[in-house]
């Protein structure tokens, strides 16, 4: 079900956790799926001795993919008209993930409703990981 | 390179849908995305990051007769290789950015229209502006955008994707 305008108004805020302690097979997961194979994701040999990182991270695009969900399971499916972000902090295996979407603004033309969003992906520190905007269309 | 044709295959969002916890049926289930709104399976928002399954030359993933810098025998199989370690900042063309790199600094998509599982879809990439900046954590950054639009069998435009990936000159050490 798409949202309705008349449940909608500026400052709403919601909230989904996306993940609870990430592991690194959904990042495995991830790299299938997507096609992105970075040792720096999936190879714990290759991220800590030749990459120097403390683990494999997941990749951004997981962490936008799973933002999404928080973002069609509220606006709808086939809804969102934009959506993008900075990703802003690395995710690391463990990690626990929560998003919110802010209506930022509302507005009719021609009988369609586009609603604005800020989006922000946090992680169980409150440190941001994923921050952006999107837009939708609802009835 | 870029791939330049996107077959939409509903296995491929399944498991894609799968991989990021999204569950919804409008994903992976035919009949009950018959009866919603949209009318059949669609793909979720970010699924055209996975046109780098069809690019023929996509540097983040192994392909024949080019040594992977992942770890086998050694670390990285670029040890013992004449320039010895490659380091990730030089490794592989991230989120498939002008930059050249490991790390995707941005992602921005613009839907046009639903994207739907049995569709094709053509792909057409150009670079976009290129920039500097010194970070706190990783050094010189560089800064590298490439544009990509997703075009239906009629030419309509379906996706436009905008990334923007970073080369760092240091691992970044705390996210």
């Amino acid at each position: 079900m798409a949202l309705s305008s008349q449940q909608l108004k500026v400052g709403d805020v919601h909230e989904a956790i996306l993940v609870d302690n990430l592991t690194r097979t959904q990042i495995v997961q991830y790299a299938g799926a997507s096609g992105d194979y970075n040792p720096l994701h999936t190879d714990e040999v290759f991220a800590t001795q030749v990459a120097g990182y403390p683990s494999v991270f997941s990749h951004g695009m997981l962490t936008m993919g799973m933002t999404g969900r928080m973002l069609t399971d509220f606006v709808g499916d086939g809804r969102l008209t934009r959506f993008g972000g900075r990703f802003t902090a690395q995710v690391w295996p463990g990690d626990t993930l929560s998003a919110t979407a802010t209506v930022t603004a509302l507005e009719t033309n021609d009988n369609v409703t586009v609603a604005d969003f800020d989006v922000v992906t946090t992680n169980q520190a409150g440190q941001v990981v994923f921050s952006g905007s999107a837009s939708a269309r609802i009835d | 390179m870029s791939a330049e044709r996107f077959p939409i295959e509903a296995g491929h969002i399944m498991a894609f849908a799968r991989a990021v916890g999204d569950f919804n049926p409008v994903y992976h289930d035919a009949e009950a995305a018959a009866a919603t709104e949209v009318g059949g399976i669609i793909a979720p928002p970010t699924f055209v990051q996975a046109s780098a399954q069809y690019d023929p030359e996509y540097p983040l993933r192994p392909r024949p007769g080019v040594t992977w810098f992942g770890s086998g025998r050694t670390a990285s199989g670029l040890i013992g290789q004449s320039d010895g370690a490659e380091s990730s900042g030089s490794v592989g063309a991230g989120a498939g950015a002008g930059a050249g790199t490991g790390l995707h600094a941005e992602q921005h998509f613009e839907y046009h229209r639903p994207l739907r599982a049995g569709e094709t879809l053509t792909v057409a990439v150009r670079a976009g502006e290129t920039w500097e900046k010194q970070g706190r954590r990783g050094g010189l950054l560089q800064f590298g955008e490439s544009i990509t639009e997703y075009r239906g069998a009629e030419g309509d435009l379906v996706v436009t994707a905008r990334s923007v990936g970073v080369r760092t000159a240091q691992p970044v050490k705390d996210g």
